[in-house]
């Protein structure tokens, strides 16, 4: 078990670091000119090389890369061109923001899922046919539309809930509660869809097995045999499902965030990538990329418990 | 190729068809590593033309993989296999398929073993087809082949699914003989089917042999399928041959241990017999035990 | 569905009934009336993008002031936007983006996912070790912040943010094709082609991609609704090609104008939810239509037909050979007219019609017969385990005097391991993969005999040692992976006996084992049934496990007991042609195959040649 967790942690490392050179290398080996970008398009060609030299764009591109990754990796991601601020903090400030959201998602979708997809398939009938429905509502209704949906009737017509704006949960907790509800109902509709159908296939696989008419057989009630035995083997592909949404869920967020107006990563990431701010975009997605590594550390750690085939050799 | 005449066989020695000497495969393990894992130990092993050779095991025996080497289908790690007196065992793709003429095979699951998404007839007559028959030709050499399994002509047009594992079975044997070879690998051929299809399976093997003199290397896991279908048996255990001979000699009277064991442990249709066999086997275990 | 050989004689041309014809894919997906109208909207979506022009003639990015929030109706028959657009042109202009953008991520996702997806499950080693873990790699990163990278470098361009998608979603379709490519290598019939002196490439041709292709079909529809979505939110962001009319901006100038005309909302969203429903819902219907084709579709394989096989027509049942075993009165358990029928295509079809038996304490009784005679589902009725479909009725089912019928769940289950139980044929697949052995026996005991952990844990351990396992500590701490076939069903011999029942029901429960073992299991199997006085009804279709061990033979032929005798009776004197064809066809007494003439009947070794 432990050799397979180091393992994973290095991949995780490996993925981070190899991720964020291709970013980087598609940031400035593209060609754009980055400085014009950033002082406008009124500025002299003097203006504009001034502001190179000062970027440091003129320097060889290793240079750079060494530069930036040496500085990375103390967690130092620079400033950014527009607002001349440190990403690092930048992101500190968001990032509590993001995280809210998504994994309110994340939670809201899990437990949805698992009550949706393992009553369809011990039931049936017209649970099964509301998973159905759910699963393409889920799929052709995109998150962001969703949200829009969202903040047009339950927000702005009926007013219950705020349509824009976040409160964090130091200030008031109902405030933090109310205000990443809308976000985080949108962002888990999808992932509640892919992950349900997930477990109500699973669910019926493992309960066509044999063991299962052997626990039968041997006089265990239909809920100890239902929760004990058969979701646990059915609970390794649906995690495996889960980690992939969430990986959607922190795409999600960045259109989410903009619809409602929370001052988050994502809604960050989007206004950095129109201004071409490649410091903000390079921390941003180093960020994502992060948030990403952990949680699927989480779900090799949870899929070893779960399996002892991974676990005992 | 040289196909065999349907008379009886010739009556002087007849040279050895197949001949592996020594044969050992290896299998890379699973794991960084470990030492690979021998799946065959050096097994030598001779089959003349028109003869049965039986080779029983159990599982893990090596018996398949055995059979799998001599078509080409697993690694040779050392050791030589001979058709007609020429290697077989280090051949280039090209040559290789080149002898699907002389080798040809049988497997044990009629599910798996044909196409499900082809028709009976496409899947009788691709190997022709591959081989440069004309389309005409492959279609009368199906007919004539769905007439030696005893299917039924109109066979050729459907799924596999739409039959019976015996008549699948019997679609895998006219597979196997539709380019006249002189020897067929048989790997557990009647294991997957009820007792009635598989005695029946059984006399179209020994009928089909009889009329074009081919020869089997026929793998089981079953002492009475091997006794009756083979003029000789080899007896695997671990990668080895520990007995072999007259099919006779070998299950009636055995000489090596495990083949004993083996006999013993095979219940016979009989209580009053099975009984006796049951007790002879207890003491063998004591004295093997002991 | 199989038809069963029925005519014996040699020379009978096998006995294929006439069967339904198999129809194509596209055809069976035309019957679906769900597919066709996805199909008839994606038309339609289609249709209207592309003659665009044809069906409008404003202009798509013409503003004017005047027309600004104007009502559906007259020159705007949908209205206009903040800005004065038409909005039908721009939802019919928007289509083209879409559909545009959507064919550009599916056809980079398929060029790079297919052939690489190929290559590497065919060919596998070092080649399929790069491309699964770059494609690990790319499927780890979050799709939106490499786009959003792309989109920062190239600038603002959607069909070249789409060709990207198409990067990001090609693992997805290399592993798939792999996937598939994997699960056809092993089955035997490549195998088969190969040496039947196929190449490569033929075999890839004829054998391979046509399982890879429906899948792929499927993925692909699905993909091109990810890529609409995708794209509209792109485009929502303002991270699109600038000027252009789609549906994504659309939402955008509706978000913008939230408060005072949500109305806005609703053509582009509408476009966008119908469109991607359409795609799904036709992946649905592809894959059901799929399911029904022998075609095997990964994660789905299509398990080997052991549902039972069932004679459609009931005869009248005058019960040729009623049961000579004992009377019900000290009989441990009593089945009258047995009657197990399943729901199918036409109507029902019956698998056990009629069938009466009895067991007595310490009596040995075999089911015998050939698969789908019914003998499984006998066995499975007793014990309360047929599946939820199967409807079972009987005169009576009664186990020591009580009618097990009657029982509700709770009274069963108190029955259920503790006074009957059950021995399974496959040892592997009857224990849960996730536990340790030793939790899987304590359970039950525990359960019923209501005993502490600590007990309960003894108890296991004697049950271990007592059916022969040399090490019962470490197999008590071993999970089912890492023991062998024959100890597993040591292990599940010994939690069917761990509560001292009466009666054992053990289907097949020696077919999966080698013969050596078998002979093993049986005699284990014997001496508890002596030594506890068990009743046990062992179902077998091998008539040497019955001559080993069984008192009475109950013989079983499609769902009807055809003859029942005492063993000895049974192989002496066999009554019924079905008993006799089956004892004929025992290769057991046949002869022996003599030598080739012209070998020497002294074993001439083998190893040894000239």
């Amino acid at each position: 078990m432990v050799t397979f967790l180091v393992r994973r942690v290095l991949a995780g490392l490996v993925l981070l670091y190899v991720l964020a050179t291709a970013a980087f290398a598609m940031m400035s080996l593209t060609g754009t000119d980055a400085a014009r970008n950033v002082i406008g398009t009124m500025a002299t060609q003097e203006q504009v090389t001034a502001k190179t030299r000062e970027l440091g764009l003129d320097r060889p591109w290793l240079t750079q890369y060494g530069d930036w990754l040496s500085h990375a990796v103390r967690g130092d991601f620079g400033t950014s061109w527009f607002t001349g601020e440190p990403v690092t903090d930048t992101l500190l400030v968001k990032a509590p923001v993001s995280l809210s959201i998504v994994v309110a998602g994340l939670l809201l979708a899990t437990v949805l899922s698992v009550a949706l997809g393992v009553a369809a398939a011990v039931r049936r009938g017209s649970l099964d046919r509301l998973l159905q429905l759910t699963a393409i509502v889920g799929y052709a209704v995109p998150s962001f539309l969703m949200a829009l949906l969202l903040s047009a009737t339950v927000a702005v017509q009926l007013g219950w809930l705020p349509a824009t704006g976040y409160v964090p949960f130091t200030t008031s907790a109902s405030g933090w509660l109310q205000s990443i509800t809308l976000p985080a109902i949108s962002l888990s509709v999808g992932a509640i869809a892919a992950t349900a159908q997930q477990i109500r296939g699973s669910v019926i696989d493992v309960l066509r097995q044999d063991f299962v008419r052997t626990l039968r057989s041997r006089g265990l009630s239909e809920r100890r045999v239902l929760f004990r035995h058969v979701l646990r083997n059915a609970a390794p592909p649906a995690l495996t499902v889960l980690s992939l949404q969430f990986i959607g869920l922190v795409g999600g967020a960045v259109v989410t965030e903009k619809v409602f107006g929370l001052p988050g990563v994502g809604s960050t990431a989007a206004e950095a990538t129109v201004n071409g701010d490649t410091p903000l975009v390079m921390g941003v997605a180093v960020y994502l990329v992060f948030i990403v590594v952990v949680v699927n550390l989480l779900v090799d750690v949870a899929y070893g418990w779960l399996n002892p085939k991974v676990r005992v050799r | 190729m040289t196909a065999v005449s349907s008379t009886a066989p010739a009556p002087t020695s007849p040279p050895n068809l197949l001949e592996v000497d020594g044969l050992v495969v290896e299998y890379a393990a699973k794991g960084w590593r470990r030492p690979p894992f021998r799946a065959l130990r050096g097994v030598s092993l001779d089959i003349r033309a028109g003869e049965t050779v039986g080779l029983v095991g159990e599982s893990g025996s090596g018996k398949t993989t055995l059979g799998r080497a001599v078509l080409g289908l697993a690694p040779v790690t050392e050791g030589e296999i001979r058709y007609a007196g020429r290697v077989i065992s280090a051949l280039g793709g090209r040559e290789r398929r080149a002898l699907s003429d002389e080798i040809q095979v049988v497997f044990q699951d009629p599910y798996t073993s044909l196409n499900p998404a082809m028709t009976v007839g496409d899947i009788l007559s691709e190997p022709l087809l591959v081989s440069g028959t004309s389309r005409a030709d492959a279609d009368a050499r199906v007919r004539s082949l769905l007439d030696d399994v005893r299917l039924p002509a109109d066979a050729a047009h459907r799924l596999p699914r739409e039959f019976s594992g015996g008549q699948r079975q019997r679609v895998a044997i006219a597979r196997a003989l539709c380019r006249d070879p002189r020897l067929i690998v048989c790997d557990e051929p009647v294991s997957a089917l009820d007792l009635s299809t598989q005695s029946r399976v059984l006399d179209l093997f020994v009928e089909i042999q009889e009329r074009t003199g081919v020869a089997y290397l026929f793998i089981t896991h079953d002492l009475s399928v091997v006794r009756c279908v083979s003029h000789r048996v080899a007896v695997m255990y671990r990668g080895e041959i520990v007995e072999s001979g007259g099919a006779a000699t070998v299950t009636a009277q055995p000489q090596n241990p495990y083949t004993r064991r083996l006999m013993l442990a095979a219940p016979v249709p009989d209580p009053d017999r099975q009984r006796e066999r049951r007790e002879q086997r207890r003491s063998l275990a004591t004295a093997q035990g002991g | 569905m199989t038809v069963p050989e029925t005519n014996p004689g040699p020379a009978a041309p096998g006995g294929a009934a006439p069967l339904p014809r198999r129809s194509s894919l596209p055809r069976r997906l035309l019957r679906n009336p769900m597919a066709v109208v996805c199909l008839a909207v994606l038309a339609l979506v289609v249709l209207a993008s592309v003659c665009a022009p044809l069906l409008t003639s404003a202009s798509p990015t013409r503003s004017s002031l005047n027309d600004a929030f104007a009502p559906m109706g007259g020159s705007h028959p949908l209205g206009a936007d903040s800005v004065g657009r038409d909005i039908l042109a721009r939802l019919l202009y928007g289509g083209r983006v879409s559909l545009l953008g959507g064919a550009i991520a599916v056809a980079v996702a398929l060029l790079i996912g297919v052939p690489s997806g190929l290559l590497a499950g065919y060919y596998r080693g070092r080649l399929d070790a790069v491309a699964s873990w770059v494609a690990s790699l790319v499927m780890a990163a979050p799709a939106i912040m490499v786009l959003l990278v792309a989109i920062a470098a190239i600038g603002p361009n959607t069909n070249a943010a789409m060709a990207v998608l198409g990067v990001i979603l090609a693992p997805g379709v290399f592993r798939l094709v792999r996937a598939s490519v994997t699960s056809v290598r092993e089955e035997l019939y490549v195998d088969a082609a190969r040496v039947s002196g196929l190449g490569d490439a033929r075999i890839v041709r004829r054998h391979i991609l046509p399982v890879v292709q429906a899948p792929t079909i499927i993925q692909s529809a699905q993909m091109f609704g990810v890529a609409v979505v995708i794209q509209a939110g792109i485009e929502f962001l303002g991270l699109g090609s600038a000027g252009q009319a789609t549906w994504g901006a659309m939402l955008n100038d509706a978000f913008a104008n939230l408060y005072t005309a949500p109305g806005l909302l609703v053509a582009p969203g509408l476009a966008i939810v119908v469109s991607v429903a359409a795609l799904g819902l036709l992946a649905n219907a592809l894959r059901d239509a799929l399911l029904e084709s022998g075609y095997a579709v990964p994660g789905a394989r299509a398990r080997r037909e052991k549902a039972p096989k069932a004679r459609k027509a009931a005869r009248a049942s005058t019960d040729p050979a009623a049961d000579t075993g004992a009377d019900d009165g000290d009989a441990l358990l009593t089945v009258r007219n047995l009657k197990v029928t399943y729901p199918s295509p036409g109507g029902e079809s019956t698998v056990v019609d009629g069938v009466s038996l009895s067991v007595r304490r310490g009596e040995v009784v075999g089911l015998v017969g050939e698969s789908g005679s019914g003998k499984s589902q006998t066995a499975f009725s007793v014990l309360g385990l047929l599946p939820p479909e199967a409807r079972c009725e009987a005169d009576r089912i009664s186990f020591d005097g009580r009618d097990l019928r009657r029982l509700d769940r709770r009274s069963l289950n108190s029955l259920r391991g503790r006074r009957i139980a059950y021995v399974p044929q496959e040892p592997m697949s009857n224990l849960d993969p996730s536990f340790r052995i030793g939790t899987q026996l304590a359970d039950p005991v525990r359960l019923h005999l209501g005993i502490s952990a600590k007990e309960a844990r003894e108890r296991a351990l004697a049950l271990l040692e007592r059916v022969g396992i040399a090490e019962p500590e470490r197999v008590h701490d071993s999970y089912p992976h890492q023991i062998s076939g024959g100890m597993a069903q040591r292990v599940l011999i010994a939690g069917a006996v761990s509560c001292d029942p009466d009666l054992l029901i053990a289907d097949e429960p020696t077919t999966a084992l080698d013969v050596t073992v078998q002979a093993e299991v049986l005699d284990l199997l014997r001496e508890l049934q002596q030594e506890r006085q068990m009743g046990l009804v062992l179902v077998t279709h091998n008539f040497g496990v019955v001559a080993d061990i069984c008192d009475r033979v109950l013989v079983m032929q499609t769902g009807r007991v055809v003859e029942s005798a005492p063993v000895r009776r049974l192989f002496t004197d066999p009554q019924h042609p079905y008993t006799r064809m089956l004892l004929a066809s025992t290769l057991e007494d046949a002869p022996p195959r003599t030598p080739l003439p012209d070998i020497p009947p002294t074993a001439a070794p083998v190893q040894e040649k000239v």
